[in-house]
Order: structure tokens, then C-alpha cells, then sequence
């Protein structure tokens, strides 16, 4: 197993962040659809790859979670985005691909990608 | 479901539903071919006449809708691959569902990105149930215990970006050397 005195050192820093989170309320949280629909449709890589580009750009304010079925199976994965302030934007049919637009443009600089969005599939 | 990782993490989800607080998953493969995967939970488990008819399409638990299609789907891969999907259940006690497949079928799933789904349960799931994983094949055997992570971080979520990165890291590491 790698090295727990490794995640001994993460702890400490990720007791740093969330002090700091507390202090700006500028959480974001990016919520993925994971019930069997979902899942078949590719929701995990998606999920891994949110996961994966807000390490790497460590945005440390933004929070993956996950919700169950929401009826729209045909449209899954589907990711929402709820930034502060903002309405809640809805995605679909979502690709791993598409992440690194969607944190970029959206989760960063707060601009929704309109072509991924509910709005423009249906 | 393209594999069987993508059904372990749509079953898991029936335990988390039933409020275990500790999660169990053996996998292991023998050598000749044969693939047995348990998911053990301690949740609320289920009365005789709910398990009865759990492995039908039209049985679930949710309102929103009257089909429920995880296990079902579970099932008809299994007997794809000469297999079968046995489960037992007893109520305020746990359920435990038990796979068996022949990885030499044709019609066998691929195992698929195990890793990514344990990875995948603990980050949607950060501060509860607790996952242990069990793996055994011929390549070797594995062990990955969320207890163990926590008592390190004590009550931080596993969600965090940095925690989620070690964990992404330590289950590739522990994990797909005996499953790859």
C-alpha cells in the first residue's frame, strides 16, 4: 500500500484548505448522475476526470459528488454545476473529454458551455 | 454494463442505500478460470419476500419509478459466462450477494477498471460506509481497507482533492498488478 506517513502529510495540508475554504465562500460543487443509467452510460470515467482536472488545477473550493436518477436516463451522464450566485447548469451525454472545458470556461471563469448544456440538446 | 467493475459500482449502491456502514467486496479468480465476486454489507438487509423477487426487473425499492434494473442485469451477464448471482439477505443484519462467472466464456465481461470504481465509491462517499477490498488471482493477492486510511485522516472526507489523488494512486498500485 503506498505510504500512509504520506497521507499523514496530506492531512495536514487538507486541514490547511478547508480553514481556508471557510473563509472565501466561493464553493463550488460539480454533481454527477451515478444510478445504473448513469454508470452504463459512462458517468465514472466522467466523474474521474472532474476529479483529475480539479487536482491538477488545485481547486481547492470545488467539491465532485454524486445524485441517483433523475428520470432523463436518454440523456445521462449528466453533470450539474452549481457555482455561487449562478443557477444550477445542467450537462448531458457527457464525455471525459468535454471536462476540461466545462472547469475551464464554466467551474473557472464562471461562462457555462451552452453547447453541452440541457438547453442546447433538447 | 460494458463490464463487470461498472456493476460492482451499481450494486454497491443497493448497500449504501441500505445504510451499511461497512462494505465488503472479495473478488477473486481461480486458476482455472473461475471468477467468484462477494459484496458484503451490514445494512438493514431485506425480509424473505422482498429477496424472492429482487432479482426481477420490476422490483425496487425507489418511488419514482417501477423498475429497478442493477441486479437483473447482474444476473443475465452471469449466466452469460456459465454463471450465477446468489443472494442472502437477513434483516438488521446485512445482505450478501455472491457472483460466480467463467472468465474463460466467451460471453464472459471484461473485469474492467476496478481501481476507478473503488476510487470512484470512496470519493462519491467520503465520509461513510467504509469499503475493504479483497482481491486473489493467480497474479497475486490484494488488500485495500478504508479504516486504515481513516485513521490517519481521522474525520477529513475522502473527497478532498489531494486525499482523492492518494487514493487514486494507492488503489492503481494495490489493485491492478493482481487484475490486469
Amino acid at each position: 500500500m503506498k505510504s500512509l506517513a504520506e497521507l499523514e502529510a496530506i492531512r495536514a495540508k487538507t486541514l490547511e484548505n478547508i480553514a481556508m475554504r471557510k473563509e472565501n465562500a466561493d464553493a463550488a460543487r460539480v454533481v454527477v448522475g451515478m444510478a445504473t443509467c448513469g454508470i452504463a452510460a459512462g458517468a465514472r470515467p466522467v466523474m474521474l476526470a472532474f476529479m483529475d482536472e480539479i487536482a491538477k488545477r488545485s481547486l481547492e473550493h470545488v467539491t465532485v459528488s454524486q445524485t441517483g436518477c433523475v428520470g432523463m436516463c436518454r440523456l445521462e451522464p449528466m453533470v450539474d454545476v452549481y457555482l455561487p450566485g449562478q443557477e444550477k447548469v445542467t450537462y448531458v451525454k457527457v464525455t471525459p473529454e468535454m471536462v476540461g472545458r466545462i472547469v475551464a470556461e464554466h467551474v473557472v471563469n464562471g461562462h457555462p458551455v451552452e453547447e453541452y448544456t440541457i438547453g442546447a440538446a433538447e | 454494463m460494458r463490464d463487470l467493475s461498472l456493476h460492482l459500482l451499481d450494486l454497491t449502491q443497493n448497500s449504501i442505500s441500505a445504510g451499511a456502514s461497512l462494505i465488503v467486496i472479495r473478488l477473486s479468480i481461480d486458476e482455472s478460470g473461475w471468477l467468484t465476486m462477494v459484496l458484503e454489507d451490514n445494512g438493514k438487509g431485506m425480509d424473505p419476500e422482498l429477496l424472492s423477487r429482487v432479482t426481477s426487473p420490476f422490483a425496487t425499492t425507489r418511488t419514482t419509478r417501477k423498475v429497478g434494473l442493477g441486479i437483473p442485469m447482474m444476473l443475465e451477464n452471469a449466466r452469460l459466462a456459465e454463471g450465477d448471482l446468489v443472494i442472502t439477505s437477513k434483516v438488521g443484519v446485512g445482505t450478501a450477494l455472491t457472483v460466480t462467472m467463467n472468465t474463460k466464456c466467451i460471453d464472459c465481461l471484461p473485469l474492467g477498471d476496478l481501481s476507478g470504481t473503488l476510487l470512484s465509491l470512496m470519493i462519491t462517499n467520503p465520509l461513510a460506509p467504509d469499503f475493504r477490498f479483497e482481491g486473489k488471482s493467480p497474479r497475486g493477492e490484494c488488500t485495500f481497507d478504508t479504516r486504515e486510511v481513516r485513521a490517519v485522516l481521522g474525520g477529513l472526507p475522502l473527497n478532498e482533492p489531494e486525499i482523492a489523488a492518494w487514493l487514486r494512486d494507492a488503489l492503481k498500485e494495490e489493485i491492478d498488478p493482481v487484475f490486469t
